[in-house]
């Protein structure tokens, strides 16, 4: 009789499990305690429901999304997507979010460069330097972003000459207290041939990176990369530029009795909140970066030092990457960080978002609850979105460094 | 032999001297001006230097003007020289930098306040103290009481027996209205089951209300006997005293060791006592200035320190909620804090000023400041929760495992075994985040109340001190201000992470 040497199955343990499941490791009491939660949530729920219904039909206000397509009659400063008073409140809030990302994006653009100059400066060799970079840090970092805000906008912009007397820069950029104008690039026919010279080099130039990795790990062979990559970018639209003309007219701002017409025209809200979300979040950039430099171990430039790769190709290739694993997750919630920051663009009149939004909407039609919802679900979305590929991110990572 | 050439025969040339690294010189040649580009650097720093500092100081004290009365005593053409700050537009809006419009003769309140809580951080602060406990419960639970009605003013009617039967009777009368809804429901319902289901769920709640009611009576009987007795706000405190202080005495175990716990309980009501006998509660208490009033750095110290202060259960909830294993307990966690995390400050303000009042029963108003607050205390209870969450990782499992394998429950096991530790390794992370607070207090200024920096933009509008200079003047003042809060602040969290951290440097 031959004995089965297979272990038994476990016990299916039904309840156990359902238990479990149910109410964590608290068993049923932790399940219990559920449902006692669940219901004085929904019954908070559905006294506030109650009392703002009541409260509303008092106010005579109705609810609900419909005066969205409302007209709103109101102008506003700055529209970079068509926009008139006539048009309804929804392309508003399209304006305003437009408005709210495009200061984002310029702000983190301009806070990533300052912010690595400064981290970078604090670990300069030269005490000077490193000193005056902890400076920065410091001074900014204690300092409420809001008072900042409103110390470039009321105190130094106020402080520019008027737009006779404003400061200019080879007779084409111009700053006054009116904000900041400069030329207007006009594309002209042969703009789409660049357009394309330029696409074809850059991909070309990709291409061209991956063809040279995937012959120096089959057969050893080194390809110089940048010269090609150099003349593709430069010579392609260039030749478009010689054979087909200019691809781009500028058209320069110009002074009309007290302001300037043509050319474009940067409101100064828009100069000052710049310049406030950037310098701001480039002190906690420039910390982080320090942070991250300083956590690859000092071993691991060494060793590739004994490798007898250069200074340079040390950075690039055993210290950067590696900073960029730790950098990246805070650099991105800085970002995040800077977009909600943008939304104190209230207090000093830049149309984003919250501004015409949640400010001059709200005020015109009453729509309290509608508005707020809205303009949290609108960053609630977009920091949930980040979160979600940093998440990603985090994932590859930890399974790359697993393998 | 001779032909052997692994000896050098010449001497190794001399090596040039080490480069001086002490001492001043030293300092420079080898820190400043050690290759070309360093010394690149240190040019063009000396030239920023040059065109930040000299500037700054030459407005601020060279050039400042130090005495006068308007703003005629800060115009250059009665300077004669390019005028710098004008401090005495500071010494005009002083007043209402601290105190907003705080009426003159109540000042010392405001003043009394900060002397008391300055007195009981002090120690808080200084490791070497004792009794941090009692320290500790005095500026988080006994300040923030007092301290309301010293700034705010207004007295008491009743003590706990009237709480309690408030308190009571109105959930009491909530329920058994929802009750009588739900059997509505279920009269009302067309399918038999659910019907039936409801109007069971339905009685049942009404009887639970009708319990309720019951038990308030006797507390309702108390009242009235307290009213009866002429003075009822003594009545009911020396009953509430006698009740709690029994009870605490029996829950810890009554003649065997429940002696503390009874001392313990009487000096807290003899505290309440002494402060009600103090402030006059029971006869009206202090005149009440109204918060619309409230203004200045008051503001911005009232809302940051309560914000704080409320925001740290929310936040140790929250945490404890987010690491528990109860699935809808820990999503709604999750939920709520990833929720005011993904959301600016400035539209949470909006929220708490503008939704919250409908949200409320229509006859129930709540003050400006104390929206803000509630506000304040959801978003930065948020980012708390995170902070703590992260203490709480870092408490090795064995810890609960080992208190558990004791005999302690859940709840004895986080009080006394694991969210002290946890505390204890994030008290640097909540530092920062009391700094990133007192920093974005200053939002509340977008919602009409006036902290330091609304207070400043308010005194811009003074005509009598319109000079070239006096916005550079308030914003210099205010930022050295925020600057020596936020700095020393954080200077002594990072003492802190130092001497929490000494073990494990070798």
């Amino acid at each position: 009789m031959a004995t089965s040497t297979e272990a038994r199955k476990p016990p299916l343990q039904l309840a156990a499990k359902l238990r479990r499941v149910l109410g964590g490791q608290a068993g049923w009491s932790g399940f219990l305690l559920q449902i006692v939660f669940v219901t004085a949530l929904v019954w908070i729920g559905y006294e506030i429901v109650e009392n703002a219904r009541s409260n509303l039909a008092a106010q005579k206000i109705a609810s609900g999304f419909g005066f969205l397509s409302n007209t709103a009659g109101f102008a506003v400063s700055q529209a970079l997507i068509p926009y008139s008073e006539s048009d309804t409140y929804l392309q508003v809030f399209f304006v305003g979010l437009v408005n709210t990302l495009v200061v984002s994006l310029i702000g983190i653009f301009f806070a990533t460069i300052i912010g690595f100059i400064v981290g970078l400066g604090r670990m300069s060799p030269n005490w000077l330097l490193a000193r005056i970079a902890g400076g920065y840090v410091e001074l900014i970092r204690n300092l409420p972003l809001l008072f900042q805000i409103l110390f470039w906008y009321l105190a130094v912009l106020a402080t520019l000459p008027q737009p006779r007397q404003s400061i200019s820069l080879l007779d084409s950029f111009f700053l006054s207290n009116r904000g900041f104008g400069l030329p207007k690039p006009i594309g002209t026919e042969a703009f789409t041939a660049f357009a394309v010279a330029v696409i074809v080099a850059i991909i070309a130039a990709l291409v061209l990176r991956v063809y040279a990795r995937q012959q120096l790990f089959a057969k050893g062979r080194v390809i110089a990369v940048w010269p090609i990559t150099l003349g593709l970018l430069i010579g392609l639209p260039l030749l478009t530029v010689l054979v087909l003309g200019k691809p781009v007219t500028f058209e320069y701002p110009v002074l009309r009795g007290f302001n300037f017409s043509g050319g474009l025209r940067v409101l100064p809200e828009f100069v000052a909140l710049t310049l406030a979300l950037s310098t701001y979040t480039a002190a906690f950039i420039a910390e982080i970066v320090r942070a991250g430099v300083q956590s690859v171990h000092k071993g691991q430039s060494e060793a590739g030092a004994s490798l007898g790769l250069s200074r340079g190709a040390t950075l690039r290739l055993i210290v950067v990457p590696q900073a960029m694993r730790v950098i990246l997750p805070p650099l991105t919630n800085q970002y995040l960080n800077l977009t909600k920051n943008s939304s104190l663009a209230v207090a000093i009149g830049y149309p984003d978002l919250v501004s015409v939004f949640a400010g001059t909407t709200m005020s015109q039609t009453g729509q309290a609850i509608e508005i707020i919802a809205i303009t949290m679900a609108v960053y609630l979305v977009i920091s949930l979105i980040t979160s979600a590929i940093m998440s990603l991110y985090g994932w590859r990572i930890s399974r790359s460094m697993s393998a | 032999m001779s032909d052997t050439s692994f000896i050098a025969k010449e001497l190794v040339a001399e090596r040039a001297a080490p480069v001086r690294s002490a001492g001043f010189i030293g300092f420079v040649q080898t820190r400043l001006l050690n290759s070309p580009t360093n010394i690149l650097l240190t040019v063009v720093s000396l030239l920023l230097l040059w065109f930040t500092i000299a500037p700054t100081v030459k407005f601020l004290l060279i050039d400042a003007v130090w005495q006068g009365q308007d703003r005629t005593a800060c115009l250059p053409e009665n300077v004669g020289h390019a005028v710098g700050a004008c401090w005495p537009f500071v010494q005009a809006k002083f007043t209402q930098f601290i105190y907003g419009f705080y009426p003159e003769p109540e000042r010392w309140r405001v003043n009394l306040t900060f002397l008391l809580g300055a007195l009981l951080l002090l120690p808080l602060l200084i490791p070497r103290l004792p009794a941090k406990s009692v320290n500790a419960g005095l500026f988080f639970l006994a300040f923030p009481v007092v301290a309301f009605f010293l700034l705010y003013g207004g007295g008491i009617n009743g003590f706990g027996i009237s709480w309690a039967t408030d308190f009571l009777s109105t959930v009491a009368v909530h329920i058994t209205d929802v009750g009588r809804r739900l059997r509505g429901m279920g009269l009302l319902s067309d399918i038999a089951v659910i019907g039936y289901l409801l109007t069971l769920i339905g009685d049942g709640v009404v009887a639970f209300g009708g319990g309720l009611q019951l038990v308030a009576l006797p507390f309702e009987w108390l009242r009235n006997e307290g009213v009866n007795h002429g003075k009822p706000v003594w009545f009911e405190l020396t009953t509430t005293a006698i009740i709690v202080s029994l009870l605490m005495f029996l829950l810890n175990g009554h003649f065997r060791s429940g002696w503390r716990a009874l001392a313990n309980s009487i000096s807290v009501f003899a505290g309440i006592a002494v402060v009600i006998a103090l402030l006059r509660l029971d006869r009206g208490g202090l005149p009440i200035v109204d918060t619309r009033l409230w203004g200045g750095l008051l503001v911005t110290l009232v809302v940051s320190i309560t914000g704080i202060v409320t925001s740290m259960p929310v936040g140790m909830a929250l945490a404890l909620g987010r690491r528990s294993t109860i699935p809808l307990i820990r999503l709604f966690s999750i939920a709520f804090i990833e929720f005011w995390r993904g959301v600016p400050l400035i539209t949470v303000l909006f929220f708490a000023t503008y939704m919250l009042p409908l949200f409320l029963p229509g006859n129930f108003t709540v003050d400006g400041l104390v929206r803000a607050l509630i506000g304040i205390a959801l978003f930065a209870g948020a980012y708390n929760a995170e902070v703590i969450r992260g203490g709480l990782q870092a408490i090795p499992r064995g810890q609960a495992e080992a208190a558990s394998a004791l005999g302690l429950s859940w709840w004895k096991t986080t009080r006394l075994v694991v969210m002290p530790q946890a505390l204890r390794h994030v008290i640097p992370g909540l530092v920062n985040s009391f700094i990133a607070l007192l920093k974005d207090t200053s939002l509340v200024s977008i919602v009409a109340l006036f902290d330091l920096l609304g207070q400043l933009r308010a005194s811009f509008a003074d005509p009598n001190w319109s000079t070239p200079t006096t916005l550079f003047t308030g914003f210099a003042f205010t930022g050295i201000m925020y600057f020596v809060m936020c700095f020393g602040i954080s200077r002594y969290s990072l003492f802190v992470e130092h001497r929490l951290n000494v073990h494990r440097r070798s």
